[in-house]
């Protein structure tokens, strides 16, 4: 059944970058909206239903919430490892390929 | 009942212009260089990563304070063909020691390069080993990814 909602929560463009925002780590409303072209409550209601799918949990910081990627949905944690491997591996590429000139010290193989 | 929860692993291949005792080191010694900055779990900014050159090492974020944060453990140290290291952080980026997930990366020489593999096994989740199944790893294959985990996994993680 998680999974059924799953797929609905991630069908929609908008809330599928709503997710991929969190994919970095927690993030406030606020900080997801910003540069999204969609207004606060709109996002507000996207991490409605990404919680109720299982994708998104949240918890209390200070007098902010903050949204993070539930790790108790198995679709969630892979769907984010998948992206985090994406993103690093293409850093690491960059890291070896760069002259070892403009490589920051202390990097050094 | 016991309920068990396959998943497929993450399988990533890269191709680096370097030979593979150069990307091994820069994966390892090198890793504070490339990892994303924002993947951290300690208040302090990133300093330095340490991967521990030994199978039983630490695995670890020094941050500019000196304060350390575990993220979890090597398994497998075989330079420069390869490394397992055993990733003990959760989604919202905190150390996690009952969760157990595997990452095997191995440096394959290819012509004047090397082409590395990279495997993130999830499997520390259930036992259920022989379910694997052909992975979707295109960053737009979000639907089939996930009816394809809907239809081998059929139950709640909850569970």
């Amino acid at each position: 059944m998680t999974y059924d909602l799953a797929l609905a929560a991630l069908a929609d463009p908008t809330r599928r970058q709503v997710f991929e925002r969190l994919a970095a780590g927690p993030r406030s409303v606020g900080a997801i909206a910003s540069g999204l072209p969609v207004s606060r409550p709109a996002v507000s209601q996207h991490l409605k239903v990404l919680r109720a799918a299982g994708l998104v949990a949240d918890r209390a910081q200070g007098t902010r919430r903050l949204y993070f990627i539930d790790r108790g949905g198995l679709a969630a944690l892979r769907a984010w490892l998948d992206r985090f491997w994406d993103d690093s591996l293409a850093a690491f590429q960059a890291e070896v390929e760069r002259p070892a000139t403009t490589r920051k010290k202390g990097n050094q193989p | 009942m016991n309920q068990t929860i396959a998943v497929a692993p993450v399988r990533k291949t890269i191709r680096v212009a370097a030979p593979s005792d150069r990307a091994f080191a820069i994966f390892t010694a090198g890793m504070a260089g490339w990892w994303p900055k924002s993947h951290s779990i300690n208040a302090s900014p990133i300093r330095d990563i340490v991967v521990e050159p030994r199978a039983g090492g630490r695995w670890f974020e020094r941050g500019e304070d000196g304060s350390e944060c575990e993220w979890g453990k090597v398994i497998a140290w075989e330079p420069p063909r390869r490394l397992v290291l055993a990733w003990q952080l959760s989604p919202d980026w905190r150390f996690d020691p009952g969760l157990l997930t595997e990452v095997e990366v191995r440096f394959i020489a290819d012509g004047d390069g090397t082409r590395i593999e990279l495997e993130h096994r999830l499997d520390g989740y259930g036992d259920q080993a022989g379910q694997m199944f052909a992975v979707y790893d295109r960053k737009d294959a979000w639907q089939g990814m996930l009816e394809r985990l809907a239809a081998t996994v059929g139950l709640s993680p909850a569970a």
